[in-house]
């Protein structure tokens, strides 16, 4: 079981769905915060879905204020969902309304599966025991 | 030692509080993320700080008392060694607060540091400009938050030791004059 979910942890680095950061995030439990690296996560797509929407309802009005736009991708990044919030602003920046919608199409679905993987990732890692929640892979 | 001279001037063992040897740092994080709040205020526990976490410019200002609608009197107390705040925030940006924060009488000498996810020279250099303390990249790395300590826990130190080394000059020259009007 323990192998089981440094295996995939390990996968989900190579894949790019996660990095250092995650890292850092381990770094920071201990006994008395066995489980931060999930309450961020947690926090994450509670707080991540919302600002999805209003880009969503934003687009689907065919509304391109870039500057909104931008500033609600400001907080969504996160590795491989990173990449398309980057380019993103990128096109939020030169006002490409068509590079918009397809970059965002791209990081919803990245999200989505950012999301899935990651639930499973903390499923098996509460199952297998605190302590290998907190260890490191690489 | 006799009761014979109080004046004001010699009020050795009041204000404690700012006397207390170094210890906790208590530093007031400013962050409109909850994801980003979360994260910084778990890197300085990690780091022996105190800290107070405000999700606006507006509010950080409330905390401090500089929203104009209180005065700055009943704020004495607080003692703030360290604020950091994000740059890009909506309504107050990071770098108004920090405009403010060296306008005021009050905290102007607290160090500000700047957080961002971008890495935008102009930013950086007006802030610097401004007096910012420092500049960092997001994600803050825990290291930087550790170097921050250090050099405040340093500065504090010498702070510290400055007055202990003053009080000790004033309370030896009492002792010298009380003897010389005994006989």
């Amino acid at each position: 079981m323990q192998r089981q979910v440094a295996l995939i942890k390990q996968s989900l680095f190579d894949q790019g769905y996660l990095d250092d950061q995650f890292i850092e995030l381990e770094e920071l439990q201990d006994d008395a915060n066995p489980n931060f690296v999930e309450e961020v996560a947690a926090l994450y797509f509670k707080d991540s879905p919302r600002l999805i929407n209003s880009i969503d309802q934003a687009l689907e009005r065919g509304s391109f204020d870039f500057n909104r736009l931008d500033s609600y991708m400001h907080h969504i990044g996160a590795s491989k969902v990173k990449t398309e919030c980057t380019m993103f602003r990128e096109y939020c920046r030169v006002g490409n309304a068509e590079g918009c919608l397809r970059s965002f199409q791209q990081l919803k679905k990245e999200h989505a599966i950012l999301r899935k993987k990651l639930d499973h990732y903390f499923q098996l890692a509460r199952q297998a025991g605190p302590k290998e929640a907190a260890r490191r892979s690489k | 030692m006799a009761e014979v001279m109080r004046p004001e001037k010699f009020d050795i063992s009041n204000d404690t509080s700012s006397l207390a040897s170094p210890e906790l740092l208590h530093v007031l994080a400013v962050d409109d993320s909850i994801v980003d709040r979360k994260f910084i205020e778990r890197l300085l526990k990690v780091s022996s700080c105190k800290v107070t976490v405000v999700d606006s410019a507006t509010r950080a200002l409330q905390y401090l008392g500089l929203d104009g609608d209180n005065s700055s009197v009943g704020f004495q107390d607080l003692k703030i060694n360290l604020i950091m705040t994000d740059y890009s925030m909506p309504g107050m940006t990071g770098y108004e607060l920090l405009k403010k924060i060296k306008e005021s009488s009050a905290f102007r000498e607290i160090p500000v540091v700047i957080m961002s996810s971008e890495n935008i020279l102009p930013r950086i250099d007006r802030c610097l400009e401004e007096g910012a303390e420092d500049f960092l990249l997001k994600p803050v790395k825990l290291a930087d938050v550790k170097r921050l300590r250090d050099s405040l826990m340093k500065a504090e130190e010498r702070v510290f030791k400055n007055i202990k080394h003053k009080r000790e000059l004033e309370a030896s020259d009492i002792y010298s004059q009380l003897k010389r009007a005994k006989i």
